[in-house]
Formats: C-alpha cells, sequence, structure tokens
C-alpha cells in the first residue's frame, strides 16, 4: 500500500475516489430523479413513471438514453461556442463541489480548511452556466430567464453566506468535518445545530429553494411566462447536463443542510453506532422536503422573491449573525452557540 | 508540479487578460475577465493563501463580474462603430501603456527592502506554519487592527449613504405594492354584493 502514498500513486489514489464519488452521485441521481417524480405524482394521484423496469425504476436511465441520442439544435442566430460552454459549466460546477463532503469521519476527498467557502465559491459560480446559456440563445425568453435568475441567484447567496457565517461562529471552524464533529454533544438528535440555530434551519431551506432554482422559486424557467426560460433553445446532451446540473445542485443543497444544521453522519440517538448511513438518510429526508415543495406550494410572483430575499431573508439573517456572535461571546445557553475546540 | 501548475494559472491569466482587451465581443470581454480573475485565484492558492483566493472568486467573480456580465448583456453595443474607433486611439492607448511601465519600471528598479523587514512584518503576523490563515488573517483585522477596520467600514458606509442620496428619486406618479395591506385583504373588504335585478343592470 505504501505505493499509494508519495507520486503517481497519490495521483491514482485521487483519481479512484472521485471517480468513485462522482459515479455513486450520479446512479444516486438517476434514481433521485425517479423519487422526485414519484413524489410529485403522488401529491397530485397519479401514478408517476411506472413503465421501464419494475415499478418504473429504469425511467431515469430511458430518459438519459434518450436524450444523448436525438439531435442537438443549434439556433442560428447563437453564439456557438458559449452556447455549448454553458451547460458545461453548470454540470462541471456541481459536480466538483462534492469534491470536499464528507460522508463519514474521514470520508472526503478533500478535507480542505475552508471547505464551506470552497461550497460557498462553487454555488456562487453557478449562476454563469444559466447567465451564459441565456444570452448565448440569442432569443427572448431565455435571455429574460437569465437576467431573472442572476438577480435571484446572487439575492439569495447573500442571506445564505450570513446564516453559514452563524454556524461558522458557533464552531470556530470552516472544515466541513469540524462543523459537524461540533455537533456531537452526546444528546444526539438535540445536540445539532437545529436547535440553538433554529430559525436559521427555515431561512436556509428557503434560500436553498431560491439558490437552486427550484419551485416555489422557479422564476428563470417558469413556464406559465418564460416557457422554460434559459433552457427554450437547448435540446439533447446539454439540456441534459443543465438538468443534471440543477438536480445535482438540489442534493448538494440537502448535503449541507445535513452538515450544517443536522450533524451529518453523527447518528441521531446516543448510543447508536454513526455512520454514512445517518448522512444518506438524511439527505434524502431533505430531498423528500425539496419534492413535496415542488408539489404543493405556487410559484412566487417576482417582485415578491426580490422582496424576500433584500427585505426579509438578509435583515433576519444579519441580525442573527450579530445574536450568536453576542451568545457565542459569552458562552449563554450552556455554551451551546460556542463550540470552539480551539482559539476563544 | 507546483511549476507547472504555476505557469499554467499565469499563462492563461495573461492571455485571458489581454483576450479582454482584445475580443470583439464585450460580453466575450467579461467573460475573458471572469476567466482572469479564476487563474489569479488558482495562484493565490499556491501561494498557499487559501482563503484570499476564495474571497476572491466569491466576491469578484460570483457577485462583482455577474453585475457587470448583467451591465453589459444589456447594453445595445454597435460593435462595428466599436471596432472603428480602435485605431484611431491606438497610438494614445499604447502611449499610456508605455508611460505606465516605465514608471513601474523606475518603481520597481529602485525598490529596496529595509533591512528589519522580515522582523516587521514578523511583528504583526503569526508565522504562517503556526495557524491557518484564515485564524491569522481573523485575528489580525478583527483583534489587532480592529478600530482601522471599523473605521474603514464607516467611511465605506457613508459612501454608500452618499450614494444612495444622491440617485434616490421619489416619484409620486408610479403605483407603488404595499405587500402587508395585499396580505391584510380580505374578502370583506374586497368583495361587494350586489343583488340585481334581472333585465335592470347596474
Amino acid at each position: 500500500m505504501e505505493y499509494f502514498d508519495s507520486g503517481f500513486g497519490l495521483f491514482l489514489l485521487i483519481l479512484g475516489q472521485c471517480l468513485l464519488v462522482t459515479v455513486c452521485v450520479l446512479v444516486a441521481l438517476a434514481f433521485l430523479m425517479y423519487a422526485d417524480r414519484k413524489v410529485w405524482a403522488a401529491v397530485q394521484m397519479r401514478r408517476g413513471p411506472n413503465v421501464v423496469g419494475p415499478w418504473g425504476l429504469l425511467q431515469s436511465f430511458a430518459d438519459f438514453l434518450k436524450y444523448i441520442v436525438k439531435e442537438v439544435v443549434v439556433p442560428a442566430g447563437a453564439d456557438k461556442t458559449i452556447f455549448f460552454i454553458a451547460p458545461m459549466i453548470t454540470f462541471v460546477l456541481a459536480v466538483i463541489a462534492w469534491a470536499v463532503i464528507p460522508f463519514n469521519e474521514g470520508w472526503v476527498i478533500a478535507n480542505l480548511n475552508i471547505g464551506i467557502l470552497y461550497i460557498f465559491a462553487i454555488s456562487s459560480l453557478e449562476v454563469y452556466g444559466v447567465i451564459m446559456g441565456g444570452w448565448a440563445s440569442n432569443s427572448k425568453y431565455p435571455f429574460l430567464g437569465s437576467l431573472r435568475s442572476a438577480a435571484q441567484m446572487i439575492s439569495y447567496e447573500v442571506s445564505i453566506g450570513f446564516i453559514i457565517v452563524g454556524v461558522l461562529i458557533s464552531t470556530g471552524s470552516l472544515n466541513l468535518s469540524a462543523i459537524v464533529m461540533a455537533q456531537d454533544g452526546g444528546y444526539g438528535i438535540f445536540s445539532w445545530y437545529w436547535l440553538p440555530h433554529l430559525p436559521m434551519v427555515v431561512l436556509f431551506f428557503v434560500s436553498a429553494l431560491a439558490e437552486t432554482n427550484r419551485p416555489p422559486f422557479d422564476l428563470p424557467e417558469a413556464e406559465a411566462e418564460l416557457v422554460a426560460g434559459y433552457q427554450v433553445e437547448y435540446s439533447s446532451t446539454p439540456f441534459l447536463l443543465f438538468m443534471i446540473g440543477e438536480l445535482m445542485a438540489v442534493v448538494l443543497m440537502c448535503a449541507l443542510i445535513t452538515i450544517l444544521f443536522f450533524g451529518g453522519w453523527l447518528s441521531p440517538i446516543p448510543g447508536l453506532p454513526d455512520g454514512v448511513l445517518w448522512m444518506v438518510l438524511k439527505m434524502l429526508f431533505f430531498f423528500f422536503l425539496f419534492a413535496m415543495v415542488k408539489a404543493i406550494v405556487p410559484r412566487y410572483r417576482y417582485d415578491q422573491l426580490m422582496r424576500l430575499g433584500w427585505k426579509v431573508f438578509l435583515p433576519m439573517s444579519l441580525a442573527w449573525v450579530v445574536i450568536v456572535g453576542i451568545f457565542a461571546q459569552y458562552g449563554w445557553f450552556w455554551g451551546a452557540y460556542q463550540r470552539w475546540t480551539v482559539g476563544g | 508540479m507546483i511549476a507547472f501548475a504555476f505557469y499554467l494559472f499565469a499563462g492563461v491569466a495573461v492571455a485571458s487578460g489581454l483576450m479582454v482587451v482584445l475580443s470583439r465581443n464585450p460580453v466575450h470581454s467579461v467573460l475573458w475577465l471572469i476567466l482572469a480573475f479564476f487563474s489569479s485565484a488558482g495562484l493565490f492558492i499556491l501561494m498557499g493563501a487559501e482563503f484570499v483566493a476564495m474571497l476572491l472568486v466569491i466576491v469578484y467573480v460570483g457577485a462583482v463580474a455577474v453585475l457587470f456580465l448583467f451591465v453589459v448583456m444589456m447594453l445595445d453595443v454597435d460593435f462595428a462603430e466599436l471596432r472603428e474607433g480602435f485605431a484611431r486611439y491606438l497610438p494614445l492607448g499604447l502611449l499610456i501603456g508605455l508611460v505606465l511601465i516605465v514608471e513601474l519600471g523606475l518603481v520597481f528598479g529602485t525598490w529596496v527592502f529595509a533591512d528589519n523587514a522580515p522582523e516587521l512584518r514578523a511583528a504583526v503576523a503569526p508565522a504562517p506554519t503556526d495557524v491557518e490563515n484564515t485564524v491569522a488573517l481573523g485575528q489580525l483585522i478583527y483583534t489587532q487592527y480592529v478600530y482601522l477596520f471599523q473605521a474603514a467600514g464607516l467611511i465605506l458606509f457613508v459612501a454608500m449613504v452618499g450614494a444612495i442620496v444622491l440617485t434616490l428619486r421619489h416619484r409620486t406618479d408610479i403605483k407603488r405594492q404595499d405587500i402587508l395591506d395585499q396580505i391584510y385583504r380580505d374578502p370583506a373588504t374586497a368583495i361587494e354584493m350586489k343583488d340585481i335585478k334581472p333585465g335592470q343592470g347596474l
């Protein structure tokens, strides 16, 4: 095994880890897509996909095949280079963010000191896929969609940033594994951050919906107003890349909520072993919530969306940062807000 | 390996910087600019300044450049007209560039470090090997120089208020949305039931 400690061996090892995570996430995504549609169908008292494979389980793979064998149609007036770069950017950014997500103690490709900043940087870049796609299509609906999404994603990034700052103040570290370990308090589910940071859990969930363009905030692709927004001119594989990228961002947000507020891989009941299974279960639960929201909440009006982001979420999260700062500095509430392992 | 990465990032940064100026489409220029920011972030990571690198990506690429792109995309630019002026202003631009290079050369040519420069630096910053640079920056900005930092923040705040005051116009001839008003509307106040006799109308 010494071969894997340095040089080419280390390179091979990291490459293998990356492939493993990517393949696992992509395969999981195929079934999550199916689950999404099934939940949605169940709410509307339909059956959902049930033809391909047992209970329709292979539906996503059939869709995948259909997308890649179809013809790619490029609009005549499109800026061809950017038109094709845009979906690739969306997809690549969605994939590389997984490099710092810890699935279990030590189960992470890159255990960065600044893991949460890395995630935040990647998710702030994701807007480019949408803007570039909308602009390069050189047509009205995509352009309007991309303008909407630029404003929307930037607005909600600000409040997500402040919510994350609150968690960081409590932990005293930007490392995602350290954030999870700081929630290991001996009371199981009650020592996680969701309890001291309860208002921010709700805010984070709603902001995550807006950040990933999910309903009720899917205004960039609102089909009733903009047909499909920035995706109108896309077909075949580029469209598939956009779709996978978006869904992957959603699953990433599920992972982020799990890590920041719900103790990552920690077991909710003291005494039960911690492990990757808990992480997956929690992520599935939040994905279920995302799917339910899509099914039961009507779409927001655009000016209300902006108002919510700037006039409600931003002041609330900013105030919360100050409150957490004071609680943490003076160690109030039995040190629930002050879980520093270094410094102080 | 590090040298290879350095030359890759530096080369891409310089090349994309050139393309910012040379590309004919302003939107392409902004996209090249973003690539330049990104490569600089890579250079920061190579220097071990991962915090600054991430801030560069979040602030400049994630926010500032998006606004650039936003504005440039919406401008109705006549590309032919833009290119027309390029040849005319080229000598002036080259002259300014030359002057800048000469000035920079003069400055760097006479640059001498103070003899006690390493000690001066070590006096304020903890050794890079002891703490991660996020912690080091935090200690410097928020603990050691907190009053200066607050003063800088205050100046920015005043500038922001000034900009808003200068551009804010209270218009009375437009219809505004009052969200609370809309939320508290109920059928009792919004609907009036009328009993209309057939054939009479209102």
